[in-house]
């Protein structure tokens, strides 16, 4: 086979299994992969700025509140309904990464994770200043009543299940055709060396920029479909916890690889899921995993995998 | 009460905080300054310091002081020693490098935060301070009769809060000292210009890396150790003098010891004083868009030199 049909190959592969194990699995597993599902969609938007551009940023739930609050204060306030609403928050997403991409872009390395974390802690105490829209750290639902799309009522499993995996498909594909274009493979050079890719007359800050908006329009997709699937909107989700994560699962799965950030949100969730029903000191486990796998995995799960077996994975 | 004795007692707590915020990020600014590496534990070795000097000053009992004295000198140590060694098993074997030290240090916060959790348990426990003596202090006000001295209600200090004061001042004079003066500091200033040069001169790098890592554990510890009578040892203390520590180091100039020193008086300061005036979110929120636009327009921070 070919490279391009065992790539093919392989991520059609997986997102058929996801469709598969809809109909299979117990529902409590069900529930849980349309979360990790959603949650991977960040992962995998995080994914094209840290793995594939080298840009480590640490205020990616800036994005993800962002989409979040854009579709939830929509419905909420403005009586949108869902795919207005879904709209906004998508585009809420755009708007402010590409608002962060022009003042962060400016810096780079530890720079660019401080300036990052700074705004994204700006936005989170912004969601706490207007409690009285936001309701702050409480959060507020959005009713079932306002979660329906052309007659498709989100809040059933089922639907909510489908919903998950189309996003997921979206941004996988979208990851992956990103990623075998020559825009990618820019990002890529850039990543391993800026300099040199500049000195070959490639506008590196416009490539920068570029893949900081998609990265962040992603994570404001996987945002508001949180948001809507599960029902919630909470501050909680705009806090530094929620930046960690998707650099916490893209590094696990394999930083710069398509599948990594699926495989490293899977492995997180029930990593934590399992051990919180072995012990109360399920942190703990996380905490000694991490530290396990940065001695001894540091490509990550999939990126070892690119290593040792297959190395024509994207 | 007016505005004047407002500010005043303001900038006085704010000096105590700007006091054990200079010992904090000072650590982290050695590590990140010698080492390279940002350490997201740092706040966790500032947590154990205070929760560490709860259990020697519990189990020693007898006279405040003596378990507050036994706690400053022995809860550095410890977390220095604990410091050191996970520098060894841990940063060294991913050779210090700056994106795998991060998440490593992730994964020491945790652990180190559930293992104070199970041991400490969830509640927030005082250790009493050494000596803690009330002063009031005088406030000018122009009357009939010209000025007079007045002693508005709530308006004062304690003994304590000065000697915290004055204890940070010292501490951070030995660092200043130890970098400048000694042989050690020279070694370690070596190491942070060149470390491939200075592995080439015979300087056990290594070493450094762990003396240093140690070094800023142990301030963090020392810093908590002060402040824990003042504030209470809880398992989740870590978090906020990690973020300020950061805000610290950044707007001083990464790696330079009087930017940093600076820049916590500064932050210290000014969050007392604009708490008065602002809804203490408020206050934050442009405390962190000016971090944040400091870093874009004046990188190397406040003292720190251009192209560094």
């Amino acid at each position: 086979m070919s490279t391009g049909a065992k790539v093919m190959a392989l991520h059609g592969g997986v997102l058929v299994l996801l469709f598969v194990l809809q109909f299979i699995l117990p529902a409590y597993h069900h529930g849980n992969l349309a979360r990790i599902m959603v949650l991977a969609s960040y992962a995998v938007g995080y994914n094209i700025l840290f793995g594939y551009t080298g840009l480590l940023s640490l205020g990616h739930a800036l994005f993800f509140a962002a989409g979040m609050y854009g579709m939830g204060l929509g419905i909420q306030h403005l009586d949108l309904s869902v795919a207005p609403a879904l709209l906004a928050g998508v585009l809420a997403g755009a708007v402010v990464s590409t608002a962060l991409a022009l003042l962060a872009l400016r810096t780079s390395g530890v720079a660019f994770m401080i300036v990052t974390l700074m705004f994204a802690q700006a936005g989170y105490l912004t969601v706490l200043y207007f409690g009285e829209f936001t309701r702050g750290d409480e959060g507020f639902v959005i009713q079932q009543a306002q979660r329906v799309l052309w007659g498709i009522d989100l809040s059933d499993p089922t639907n909510r299940y489908f919903a998950a995996l189309i996003l997921f498909a979206l941004s996988l594909l979208a990851s992956l055709w990103l990623v075998r274009r020559p825009f990618g493979k820019t990002l890529v050079a850039i990543r391993e060396n800026e300099e040199r890719v500049r000195m070959l007359g490639y506008d590196t800050y416009k490539h920068k920029l570029m893949a900081m908006v998609i990265s962040g329009t992603i994570s404001a997709a996987a945002g508001a479909a949180y948001g809507l699937l599960f029902g919630y909107a909470g501050a909680s989700f705009a806090s530094v916890q929620y930046s960690i994560f998707p650099l916490l699962w893209v590094l696990l799965g394999g930083a710069g690889t398509v599948l990594g950030p699926f495989v490293g949100t899977l492995f997180m969730f029930y990593l934590i899921d399992l051990s919180s029903g072995i012990t109360t000191a399920y942190m703990l486990i996380a905490g000694v995993v991490l530290v396990l796998l940065t001695l001894f995995a540091p490509q990550g799960l999939i990126g070892e995998l690119r290593n040792r077996l297959w190395r024509w994975l994207p | 009460m007016e505005l004047g004795p407002y500010l005043i007692l303001a900038s006085l707590e704010g000096a105590v905080t700007a006091a054990v915020l200079a010992l904090t990020a000072v650590g982290l600014s050695l590590v990140f300054g010698v080492m390279r590496v940002v350490n997201i534990a740092h706040g966790e070795f500032f947590m154990l310091g205070a929760v560490i000097a709860w259990f020697i000053a519990h189990s020693l009992g007898g006279h405040p002081a003596v378990g507050f004295a036994v706690a400053l000198v022995a809860a550095p140590l410890i977390v220095g020693a604990i410091a050191v060694a996970a520098d060894m098993t841990i940063l060294k074997r991913v050779d210090y490098d700056p994106e795998r030290t991060i998440v490593a240090t992730i994964g020491l916060l945790y652990i180190i935060q559930q293992l104070a959790l199970m041991t400490y348990g969830p509640d927030a426990r005082p250790v009493e301070a050494p000596f803690n003596t009330r002063i009031a202090l005088p406030w000018f006000e122009r009357g009939e009769g010209g000025w007079q001295m007045i002693w508005p209600w709530g308006l004062g200090t304690t003994t304590y809060k000065l000697a915290v004061i004055g204890a940070a001042v010292a501490v951070l004079l030995g660092v200043w000292l130890l970098m400048k003066r000694t042989r050690i500091g020279l070694v370690m200033r070596a190491t942070q210009a060149d470390r491939d040069m200075a592995l080439a001169f015979g300087i056990p790098v290594e070493r450094v890396y762990a003396m240093v890592f140690g070094m800023g554990a142990a301030l963090a510890a020392l810093a908590a150790v002060l402040i824990v009578p003042i504030q209470q040892a809880h398992y989740l203390m870590g978090a906020d003098p990690l973020l300020l520590s950061f805000i610290v180091v950044i707007i001083g100039g990464l790696g330079s010891l009087p930017g940093t020193v600076l820049a916590a008086v500064l932050i210290g300061l000014s969050d007392g004083i604009i708490s008065v005036f602002f809804s203490p979110t408020l206050a934050k929120i442009l405390a962190t868009l000016l971090v944040g636009l400091v870093l874009v327009f004046r990188p190397e921070g406040l003292a720190g030199k251009r192209g560094a």
